[in-house]
């Protein structure tokens, strides 16, 4: 059974951090589709459109009818543990660090035998397991079987942590404490175990409702930060920096604009902020992070961006808002690759309309800052990449993938 | 049909590049005295050799195309196979049907790589397809873990022991103690066998091969002229090939070699009773035990028995791998493929460089190769006899 994660001591500051390592990265342009899925947090197989054979690894023909008719499905990860072995030795630096190491052959229902890890708590081969896709620390998808029934401490095993971002132990920065988005996120990072909270505030002269409150858990600790102000974002780097393992960036500039509504303040508010923000935090806060990405039993982890659904096809009703929240995507995805180098996870969050004062106008429904942070722990606890919280973000990133140019005209009355 | 024969053509001119562990050479330099070798010992002019066949896996970016400028040959017959450790026994199908149909007189077979101290881990981050996309980037690097996958369920499956595979390991070391070339010369007991450092359960470190730089390279002709050569040879009396056989097990339990063994054998016309030794490809030794099954030494699921009942030392029942195998004189990449072929042409022709097996009139010669993901594609066998 695995152990339970122990609270790390703090680092000895005389002693070398461990440099952050990356297992082989490279794949064929098939397998980027297996990595995909699982930037979503789906299982999913090539599945030949002609004669139903499930196949692996990821081939341009199918290996039964030779179709090239093949689609990537959602495929049940139930199978069985046909051999196992524990890894001594590694010829890759990443493996060389975390030996010993479980590997197995699974053969699925389905039908391929699939090489994956192998979670600790699964029993020997042969023995019924459930196959998930993974990011790993580059980034790419990777194959883990895990106990064909949930154990205690499951999500404490040393491989499934290295895949994923559990706040658990971890000190997080919430960017915005004062937004009841930023409330809940940093109360659900509490409830998940977070050692420490830190709450930006910008303009701490002014009141924000909930603040008191959320001020007097004892995790939580009020910082100074206005993301718009380089050198505020500077100097909490220079306090802070060194220490965060999950930032999650919640300040956001909004209001309802349109390309025909006079004057570029409102715009250039939600640049400056929405926008501009990000790129001040990313340089402020990224090395640091970066460079404590592989210290310990809990290492630098992730980095949260509260983007918007209109990222992707913007809301004309918000127009100025959606182009903001299209450049921080933008960003982020150029932060995402850079990032990658260290095994940090860049996660991107696309909520539809949250249920605030600025979405007023908008037809239900919308999400509650609760549900959105909800949906943050979860994805940091399963390890996925992007995430599209609510019924109205589910529903146009289906719309956006089944054609972007129909959603366009969808959107223009909205 | 039944296929031809081999009759009227002949294997000759078995030679080895000495092995070392890490070399600063590259594989051209391994090649190159390869072919020197083969031309010396044949005692031709190099423009002679009208055939040629290549197996390297560190040739890159050359082909055997490429060598050909670059050692100064025009060959009318070339080929270029990629097969790793069957490369050897499917070079020789092929020049043996070159050379009998009259496409090529002489054709030289060689293959070696160079083993830098760090290609072997560069090599396997760009083996195959899919290597790179479902086996690299788990840690498995290389083919132990595979092995060591298959392995596990062999011993599950059909209770074989660790003390077997040990055995075959310590015989083929015995072998090895007389085998000037073998890198690994030092005696092995069942308990260093069984104690070694573990590499990935259950294997350990004696159950792997050591990847190591050298080449090996044999002649293939018609039988008057090795005759007015004045070359000793072999004749070849069978051989198959098969690839990507049973893709259906789940997992590997067995090779090519049992789909297509009763082909080698009639082809040949004696039977696995009739062998005086063995080459079998021993990358680990549960591929040695897999063939001891699907090559006829015994019923499929019987080898614990059988290793039990038998003796593996040059002077023993079944004496297998007589130079020490790759397990002992070292993985010189595609060469391991051709180890094999040039000790049995060796024993066939009283050109031993190590201990002699005693009145082997027939000599069993096996090729396993490409772990492209989950098992070994390639296998390959050939019945050699005594002239």
């Amino acid at each position: 059974m695995t152990p339970p994660l122990i609270k790390p001591k703090p680092r000895n500051p005389v002693r070398a951090l461990r440099r952050p390592t990356l297992p082989p990265p490279a794949r064929s342009r098939a397998a980027l589709r297996l990595t995909a899925a699982a930037a979503e947090g789906r299982f999913e197989l090539q599945h030949c459109c002609d004669c139903g054979t499930v196949q692996y690894p990821p081939r341009s023909a199918c290996v039964t009818c030779l179709s090239t008719h093949l689609e990537w499905r959602e495929t049940d990860g139930v199978g069985e543990l046909i051999a196992d072995t524990v890894l001594h030795h590694s010829n890759e630096l990443y493996y060389r660090e975390r030996v010993p190491l479980r590997l197995g052959m699974v053969r699925l229902a389905a039908g391929p035998s699939l090489l994956a890890h192998v979670h600790g708590d699964c029993g020997s081969a042969p023995t019924p397991v459930r196959l998930r896709a993974h990011l790993d620390k580059s980034g790419q998808a990777v194959l883990m079987a895990l106990p064909s029934q949930d154990t205690t401490n499951m999500a404490d095993d040393p491989m499934l942590r290295e895949m994923t971002s559990d706040p658990k132990f971890r000190k997080v920065l919430v960017t915005d404490g004062k937004s009841a988005v930023g409330q809940a996120i940093a109360r659900a990072m509490i409830d998940a175990g977070a050692e420490i909270v830190w709450a930006g505030v910008a303009e701490p002269w002014k009141q924000a409702g909930g603040l008191d409150a959320l001020a007097k858990l004892p995790q939580i600790e009020q910082v100074t930060l206005d993301v718009t102000d380089e050198k505020s974002v500077r100097d909490l780097a220079g306090v802070i920096g060194g220490k965060v393992d999950i930032l999650i960036n919640t300040a956001e500039f909004h209001r309802a604009h349109g390309v025909a509504d006079r004057g570029t303040e409102t715009a250039h508010a939600e640049m400056e902020m929405n926008y501009l923000g990000l790129l001040r935090l990313a340089q402020a806060f990224g090395p640091a992070m970066q460079a404590r990405a592989a210290e310990g039993s809990v290492p630098a982890t992730a980095w949260v961006n509260l983007l918007s659904i209109y990222a992707l096809s913007a809301l004309p009703s918000h127009g100025t808002f959606s182009a903001s929240k299209a450049a921080a995507f933008a960003l982020s995805q150029n932060l995402r690759a850079e990032m990658r180098h260290a095994g940090i996870r860049v996660v991107n969050v696309f909520p539809g309309p949250i249920d605030d004062e600025w979405n007023q106008l908008l037809p239900p429904p919308k999400l509650a800052p609760a549900a959105l942070a909800g949906a943050i722990v979860k994805a940091l606890r399963e390890g996925v990449e992007d995430v599209y919280p609510g019924d109205v973000a589910q529903d146009i990133v289906r719309r956006f993938r089944e054609s972007a140019k129909v959603l366009e005209r969808e959107l223009w009355d909205q | 049909m039944s296929r031809a024969s081999y009759d009227g053509v002949v294997i000759a001119a078995p030679v080895t590049i000495p092995y070392v562990r890490y070399s600063t050479r590259d594989a051209h330099w391994f090649l190159g005295r390869a072919l020197a070798a083969l031309v010396k010992r044949a005692g031709v002019k190099k423009d002679q050799l009208d055939g040629l066949c290549v197996s390297s896996f560190t040739l890159f970016p050359d082909t055997a195309v490429g060598l050909t400028q670059h050692f100064g040959l025009s060959p009318r017959w070339l080929d270029h196979i990629p097969m790793g450790g069957a490369s050897g026994v499917v070079a020789l199908r092929r020049a043996a049907r070159a050379v009998q149909a009259g496409d090529a007189d002489i054709v030289a077979c060689i293959a070696g790589d160079t083993n830098h101290v760090d290609s072997f881990r560069a090599n396997l981050a760009n083996f195959s397809r899919f290597a790179r996309d479902a086996v690299y980037p788990f840690g498995a690097g290389g083919p132990n873990a595979s092995f060591a996958l298959l392995t596990s369920y062999y011993m599950r499956q059909y209770g074989i022991a660790r003390e077997d595979f040990g055995k075959l390991c310590v015989a083929q070391r015995d072998n090895a103690r007389a085998f000037p070339l073998a890198l690994l010369r030092k005696t092995l007991t069942l308990d260093d066998y069984l104690n070694a450092r573990p590499i990935a359960d259950p294997l350990r470190l004696f159950d792997c091969v050591m990847p190591c730089a050298g080449a090996e390279g044999f002649l293939v002709m018609a039988e008057e002229r090795a005759r007015r050569l004045d070359l000793p040879f072999a004749r070849i009396l069978g051989t198959i090939e098969r690839h990507n056989a049973f893709p259906d097990d789940p997992i590997q339990i067995r090779g090519g070699w049992a789909l297509d063994r009763d082909d080698l054998y009639a082809q040949a016309g004696v039977g696995a009773r009739d062998i005086g030794f063995a080459q079998l490809y021993d990358d680990y030794p549960v591929i040695n035990v897999m063939q001891l099954e699907d090559l006829g030494f015994c019923e499929k699921g019987a080898a614990a028995d059988f290793v039990r009942r038998n003796s593996f030392t040059v002077g023993g029942t079944l004496p297998l791998n007589t130079s020490g195998g790759q397990l002992s004189v070292g993985q010189a990449g595609a060469a391991g493929g051709y180890l094999g072929l040039t000790e049995a042409v060796r024993q066939l022709t009283g050109q031993t460089l190590g201990a002699s097996v005693e009145n082997a009139r027939h000599g069993l010669v096996s090729g396993f190769g490409m772990i492209n993901y989950d098992r070994g594609l390639c296998s390959g066998a050939a019945v050699l006899g005594r002239a």
